[in-house]
């Protein structure tokens, strides 16, 4: 089964990690480090990615066959989608023992969704 | 015949992962000089020379930093490995579904080590990006490395579960081939053929297994119904549905041939219990035409021995196929305490289905829907909205 870790950002958890020393950082991205190693050495991992700041994202919008772009429209949005793992693993249970070791979890800002199967199933 | 190439290569130098690259070099090799230069007399001794070559050169570059102190050079293998002539499949097989590794894990190095796949073709079977397999394979073998694991059969004590994960595995590279999509199945290795290849290289090596010949003969009896399964445009046709003159009846022969004669002489199981009710379906040449007490009876002894919520479901069904959708409906509303099963979207779906049975089409299309939106698999969702969209609402009338 794949499951889609979402890990959001919202004011609370950007001030946090603002407010933390260089060493505290240090420690805070190695749990990124060692959650990302131990998905990959047990061949969960399928794919892991950060994202850039909201401000650098485009809204995309075709009207009449034109395609109208515009500036990061989500300032005002509190919560921004900051950076998912897609994984594959056994249960349910497996992926949300995963999604709590990510430090937003503190914040209440991290989301565990089951990805749709395109394949196909027994009739 | 890459997995005795690789047998060989393990049970004369060790070490599976160096091994193992030096095997696809050889392949690769193979594939490059074959087409131009001719098949060798000799294409198994031709790989295995070539791979020992390969592995001696990895060999001398792992350790030419050691070698200036250690004078190691002496110490270094012969350069043509006498073939040996055992037949090293099943202790592969049993090596690369290892205890140590997660079940994606042990499925996609089973394809690449006993399969022979390349790991393009794995990602593209899995719609999984390749660097993904390629260090899910990568990680697999030094994992296996590190749990001391050696190249030889485990002790008889662990036999037994070690089998029973291979089984699982070559059944799950089964099901994900079967259940494979058409629109994206152009470009997806024939992951069902290889389950079943490898299978039956399995049986070579086991003949007196029940549950391998279960399992090989649930393959054989699934797969017959491949050509009807789906219409032109993909959607899927149910089994009672199905045209049944479509089902490939060479298949249908074995697989029941195989079932018949190990549920005589072997110890039951569940493969071989489920090759049996996929069997009396076979034997139906119309839906209508179905022993469904016999499959009751396959169900109930199921649930014995193997209980699940799966296999709940389907005996609910057969119990509603020979006493009525009334009973099964009764035994659904009692099954759902099961926390394995509430909520479940297949409770609704057979809930469904049994209320279309007994005629109650408008709490059939609620259910219907209700499946549809809890269901984490696409073709299924179709085909659940495209059942609700079947039954006509009453106001209509």
């Amino acid at each position: 089964m794949k499951y889609l870790i979402l890990i959001y950002s919202n004011p609370a958890s950007r001030q946090a990690w603002e407010g933390l020393s260089p060493g505290q950082r240090g420690e805070g991205l190695g749990v990124y480090a060692a959650l990302r190693e131990d998905l990959q050495d047990s061949g969960e991992l399928i794919v892991s990615e950060a994202l850039a700041d909201p401000s650098l994202s485009k809204r995309v919008a075709v009207h009449d066959g034109r395609t109208m772009t515009t500036d990061g429209p989500f300032a005002e949005v509190k919560e921004q989608l900051a950076g998912f793992f897609l994984i594959e693993c056994e249960s349910l249970e497996r992926a949300l023992e995963y999604a709590a070791r990510v430090p937003e979890a503190n914040f209440g800002l991290v989301e565990v969704r089951p990805v749709m199967d395109l394949s196909g199933f027994q009739l | 015949m890459t997995p005795q190439v690789l047998g060989a290569l393990v049970r004369h130098f060790g070490g599976f992962d160096r091994c193992e690259d030096a095997v696809q070099e050889a392949l690769l090799a193979a594939a490059l000089q074959w087409p131009t230069e001719g098949l060798p007399s000799n294409p198994k001794g031709w790989l295995i020379t070539v791979a020992s070559r390969r592995w001696t050169e990895l060999w001398r570059n792992e350790s030419a930093r050691r070698r200036r102190e250690e004078n190691a050079l002496l110490l270094a293998p012969v350069d043509v490995v006498p073939i040996a002539d055992t037949d090293d499949t099943l202790t592969l097989m049993l090596l690369c579904c290892h205890p140590s590794l997660t079940t994606v894990s042990q499925v996609a190095l089973t394809l690449r080590a006993v399969g022979g796949l390349s790991t393009p073709e794995i990602a593209r079977a899995f719609l999984d990006p390749e660097a993904t397999v390629a260090q899910r394979i990568s990680r697999a073998k030094q994992r296996i490395k590190a749990s001391g694991a050696e190249f030889r059969m485990p002790p008889p004590g662990e036999f037994a579960e070690r089998l029973v994960a291979v089984l699982h595995v070559l059944y799950l590279i089964f099901n994900e081939g079967y259940t494979a999509s058409s629109g994206s199945a152009l470009h997806r290795v024939e992951l069902s053929s290889e389950a079943i290849r490898l299978t039956r290289q399995l049986r070579a090596r086991l003949p007196e297994n029940g549950e391998v010949a279960g399992l090989l003969a649930l393959m054989l009896l699934t797969d017959a119904r491949r050509p009807a399964r789906t219409r032109q445009d993909g959607t899927l046709v149910p089994l009672a549905e199905q045209d049944r003159r479509l089902w490939d009846a060479q298949f249908i022969a074995e697989g029941i041939a195989l079932i018949t004669e190990t549920l005589a002489s072997a110890p039951i199981g569940p493969y071989q219990l489920q090759a049996a009710i996929a069997a009396v379906h076979a034997e139906a040449a119309r839906a209508e035409d179905t022993d469904w007490l016999q499959i009751l009876g396959l169900y109930e002894l199921l649930d014995n021995i193997a209980r699940g919520p799966m296999v709940t479901l389907n005996r609910i069904v057969a119990v509603a196929m020979v006493h009525g959708p009334r009973a099964g409906l009764e035994q659904l509303a009692k099954a759902e305490s099961d926390p394995a099963l509430a909520g479940h979207h297949r409770v609704a779906a057979v809930r469904a289905h049994l209320l279309e049975l007994s005629g109650d089409h408008e709490s059939a299309r609620s259910q219907y829907r209700l499946a549809a939106s809890r269901t984490l698999n696409i073709p299924e969702q179709h085909y659940l909205e495209s059942r609700a969209a079947q039954l006509t609402r009453p106001d209509q009338h």
